[in-house]
């Protein structure tokens, strides 16, 4: 076993640089869809600066499991990011875990950002941790059905290995299986990263957010560490979409001139996705929370059709 | 073993001796069963002196069972065990019942999770029974603790049905006594009986499936009944298939036959309660390993795809009833059905693959049961021994009373933040490292058959994702409400640390629960000699990779993970936020101030999220399981706007109970209630009966 460092360092890099890049796209372009101007594309960063330099206030109910949850949501995310391929076809850590692996980091992050949630004894924070919670444990299966789809079509749990399958099949791409796992696993995304029919990321009213509510007590690099994870839990979620179900461009070898192509072939795909994600917030409202079960029904159904309609074509 | 039990006082020496002669195995193995022969004596001897019976009993069974852990880890190192050792335990008296133990590696692997198991709750009962001092009789509590590990170690040793059955039913007596132990209690009594009962039932079936056994093989040995069912009729052996499956399901607690086990669990002490959770109901496993894999061969498609099913059920309704438990213990106990099921997941899908002739992909998927079985064992026991320290320190097991802990009992806090994370499945702990052998056996399963139930696998492995999702909101809960935030009641403010015995007790299951996590294939290589001796392959070396540093999933292109790698990376990874920090940030300051209370006038603990408000949106979802009810009473002086008091009470049904148990019931008793009529007292009415019998026994004779 020879982890590959440079690999590793080079991806640790263009997650932390590129995921607050990604929020800002999409708030920036939420905002002209709904005809405002918006902030600017990089304001996310300002923010993550700002943040790091501030004071800190803890909470006087706080124990220590309040300090350790930015932490282990950063890490968290980090690591994930380094399981899933991103501009090249064979992931850092790849052989360190796959889909399960992932699946499980993420749910680590949140199972400590739910404990900070709660821990400030404030209701708010109680009731953020439940809804998040509970939405995760209804989006996990879809999530894991829909993954499973294209794991057993590659024979592996390993994204690398996924990814390059999924090259190779060519427009095997369009067949419906993958098309309803791809429309399980964009419902899942928009669960997990807290977007509109879901949750709220720009609200401010307490009863209505979710993600923002666990937060409430954070403050200063702590709470640059809370949202800098989230943005690269969105950004890995998103690689993981646009690798998986649009393989394309999608680079073997790492030699510089093909390292940029990849990376410029990433970022587009994954711009557009954000746009997508963008026009989605927009055109819809939020749902009650006792109609999100159905949505995530929803995906679940469509993810186990997909298994459905593989094991017919077959 | 009857000379043994006079040495009560000068047995410690014996053992110490013992450990520096470096006796082989068996005699440490059968130097264990003496240790808790010992221990039961002395609590039952000096029951007067209840210091002297606390460190006797329980320090008898915590050297007796250090002994066990030694001598089974030895015996599966080595790897010696596929022959089976026969052990003469006492002499044969009548014909058939021989007392022999079978040391091979399918009894030997349950022998030491008892041992580990043991050796971890008797540290910590050394400190715990502590609380009974004065009030209880903590001699008789170390005697009924000690006869039932004997109890359940033999079980797994026996070597001959007849033995088997006799130590079943020890174990589920002293487990009776014990549930019983606070007998005060009404709700104890009642749970003691119910249990009894079931315990019952479930051995009634078992008689009746070893006499189908016996009937096949002529004897009661377990030699005789090895791959008999390949010479049985295919009825009797659906037959005893059915009759074990209960019988071993009563105890393990899969869905529909678990009802007795979250009555039963939280109400014994503590130290009882893990053990019955982490390693009694295991005896359930056990016997359905050996009956599935050595007993009754080749098994036919529906048998798998039936256990298959009952514990993809068991384990996402144990969880969710699991999630609606705001008593610590009873939630806990919900769990332990949770995590049968997944247990049984990997049994079942293992039994499916011995079908369809893939024997590699059977025995992963039987390791990743039985690496489960091991699993649970250890943090369920970690968090029960977590539980009783918090009902130790607070006399209080709701949780709604709890909070704030954290900050009192800062160690036991940690440790079941430890044992929360490996039960919910989160790496690097060992709950993933099971979960991910039981997924990639699920996913590669897929392509073992051409029919239609191969869809079971991955809807499977989709409902086992569900499960460990809702069990990560559990642990949220249970941790989250018991150990964070402000204390809910005076009782958890004054709480203080637990003892350093009963830390020790935890600490040394966290270390297992660590090292299981960490180095899943040093671990692997030790089941080698009983998926040989279960399946005929030896595949610890297929699962690893690079100096067993990776964990692969029988071929490395079908996945891989390293859960040590996981946590080395995720430890160097943390100086990026600190390399931000020193490049971004600047010097700031720590200030500890007031939670954000909306400008009111500071937060109460009445104000805090409760256990039942945490679980309330799983409730609603699920409403057409749980048919949740509340009742809300209003106390107001002059308009119900402006309640002086309000009382709220929900509830939730448990359907098994009130739509299965309880209208059986009444059946019953309806039944007793008119045969009762042939019973009314009257001699000469009994006389008619007898004459009746007689003649319609000579026509039969005729």
């Amino acid at each position: 076993m020879n982890p590959d460092f440079t690999g590793i360092a080079l991806q640790t890099a263009l997650l932390l640089l590129l995921a607050p890049l990604i929020t800002g796209c999409i708030r920036n372009w939420k905002a002209r869809l709904q005809n405002r101007r918006g902030p600017r594309l990089w304001q996310p960063y300002f923010d993550l600066v700002k943040f790091l330099r501030k004071d800190m206030v803890i909470s006087e109910h706080a124990s220590w499991v309040f300090s350790a949850a930015p932490y282990v949501v950063f890490i968290t995310a980090l690591l994930t990011g380094l399981m899933v391929p991103l501009a090249s076809t064979q992931a850092p850590l790849s052989l360190f875990g796959g889909v399960l692996a992932v699946v499980g980091l993420l749910a680590l992050g949140r199972f400590f950002m739910a404990l900070g949630g709660l821990d400030p004894a404030s209701a708010f924070g109680g009731m953020g941790s439940s809804r998040e919670m509970t939405i995760a444990a209804l989006a996990e299966p879809a999530l894991m059905l829909a993954i499973f789809t294209v794991a057993i079509t590659a024979g592996s749990t390993d994204f690398s290995r996924i990814v390059t399958s999924a090259q190779q099949s060519g427009w095997d791409l369009l067949n419906p299986a993958r098309l309803m796992a791809f429309a399980a696993l964009f419902i899942v995304l928009l669960a997990e990263t807290g977007r509109v029919p879901i949750d709220n990321p720009a609200t401010h009213l307490e009863l209505t957010m979710i993600h923002e509510a666990m937060l409430l007590e954070y403050s200063g690099r702590h709470l640059a560490l809370m949202e800098w994870g989230a943005s690269i839990k969105q950004l890995v979620l998103m690689a993981i979409l646009v690798n998986v179900f649009l393989p394309v461009g999608l680079i073997a070898d790492h030699s510089a001139a093909m390292l940029g192509l990849g990376l410029a072939v990433f970022i587009g795909k994954i711009l557009l996705l954000s746009a997508a994600v963008a026009l989605v917030e927009t055109v819809n409202a939020k749902l009650r929370l006792f109609r999100v079960p159905d949505l995530l029904s929803a995906a679940f159904v469509l993810a186990a059709m997909a298994l459905l309609s593989m094991f017919l074509f077959h | 073993m009857s000379t043994g039990c006079r040495k009560t006082r000068d047995r410690p020496e014996c053992l110490r001796e013992g450990n520096a002669m470096d006796l082989s195995s068996t005699t440490l193995l059968t130097l264990a069963l003496l240790g808790y022969v010992a221990g039961s004596l002395a609590g039952l001897v000096f029951c007067r002196w209840e210091r002297l019976a606390n460190c006797l009993s329980f320090g008898g069974a915590t050297l007796a069972a250090g002994c066990g852990t030694v001598a089974c880890a030895r015996l599966l190192a080595t790897g010696g065990t596929v022959a089976p050792v026969q052990l003469q335990l006492l002499p044969t008296l009548v014909p058939y019942v021989q007392f022999t133990a079978r040391l091979d590696s399918l009894s030997v692997f349950f022998g030491l999770i008892v041992s580990v198991l043991g050796f971890a709750l008797s540290l910590y009962s050394l400190g715990y029974a502590r609380g009974f001092f004065g009030h209880k009789n903590v001699g008789v509590l170390g005697a009924f603790f000690n006869l039932m590990l004997l109890a359940t170690n033999l079980v797994f040793l026996s070597d001959n049905a007849f033995f088997f059955l006799i130590a079943w039913e020890i174990m589920a007596l002293s487990a009776y006594c014990l549930v019983s132990f606070e007998h005060e209690k009404p709700e104890t009594r009642s749970a003691g009986v119910f249990y009894f009962v079931m315990s019952h039932i479930g051995t009634g079936c078992l008689i009746l499936g070893f006499l189908l056994l016996f009937q096949a093989s002529g004897g009661y040995g377990f030699d005789g009944f090895h791959a008999l069912g390949d010479k049985m009729s295919p009825g009797s052996r659906n037959a005893a298939f059915l009759l074990f499956l209960i019988g071993f399901g009563v105890k393990a607690g899969i869905v529909p036959l678990h009802t007795w086990l979250p009555e039963a669990h939280p109400v014994a002490p503590s130290n009882v309660s893990a053990f019955m959770s982490g390693v009694l109901i295991k005896t359930g496993i056990y016997g359905l390993a050996r009956v599935f894999f050595d007993f009754l061969g080749t098994p036919p498609m529906w048998w798998g795809v039936t256990v298959l099913a009952i514990g993809t059920i068991s384990a996402v309704l144990g969880v969710l009833y699991a999630l609606m438990q705001h008593d610590l213990k009873r939630l806990l106990a919900y769990h332990s059905i949770e995590n049968i099921g997944i247990i049984l997941m990997g049994f079942g899908a293992s039994l499916m693959f011995l079908n369809t002739g893939h024997p590699l992909l059977s025995t992963l998927a039987l390791i990743a049961g039985l690496y489960h079985t091991l699993n649970h064992a250890l943090f369920k026991g970690l968090l029960f021994l977590g539980a009783g320290a918090v009902l130790h320190a607070t006399r209080t097991r709701d949780m709604e009373h709890l909070g704030g802990l954290a900050k009192r009992m800062p160690q036991t806090a940690f440790f079941f933040l430890i044992g929360a994370v490996a039960i919910s499945a989160l790496p690097p702990l060992n709950g993933f490292v099971s979960e991910w052998l039981t997924y990639q056996s699920l996913l590669q399963g897929f392509g073992t058959t051409e029919s239609l139930l191969r869809l079971m696998f991955p809807i499977g492995g989709a409902l086992l994702a569900l499960t460990g999702a809702l069990a990560a909101a559990c642990f949220v809960k249970a941790f989250g409400i018991t150990f964070l935030a402000q204390p809910r009641s005076e009782a958890a403010a004054q709480a203080h640390e637990a003892s350093f015995t009963m830390l020790l007790g935890q600490a040394v299951l966290v270390a297992a629960c660590v090292f299981l996590g960490l180095f899943p294939t040093l671990f692997l290589k030790l089941l080698d000699p009983l998926t040989q001796q279960l399946t005929g392959l030896q595949i610890s070396s297929q699962l690893t990779l690079a100096n067993g540093l990776v964990l692969a999933g029988t071929n490395p292109a079908g996945g891989t993970v390293s859960t040590l790698g996981i946590a080395v990376l995720g430890i160097a990874l943390l100086a990026v936020p600190f390399a931000l920090w020193l490049m971004l940030g600047r010097q700031t300051r720590v200030r500890i101030g007031p939670t954000w209370d909306c400008g009111l006038q500071g937060l109460t603990p009445r104000m805090e999220y409760t256990a039942t408000g945490f679980s309330k949106p799983i409730r609603m979802i699920f409403k057409a399981l749980f048919r949740p009810r509340r009742e809300v009473q209003r106390e107001y002086d002059f308009s119900p706007y402006f309640a002086t008091n309000i009382r709220f009470e929900a509830h939730v049904e448990e359907i098994f109970e009130t739509r299965i148990y309880r209208p059986l019931n009444r059946w019953v008793l309806w039944l007793s209630r008119r045969m009762r009529a042939l019973q009314a007292g009257s001699i000469q009415a009994y006389l008619i009966y007898i004459f009746i019998t007689l003649l319609l026994l000579l026509l039969f004779a005729l």
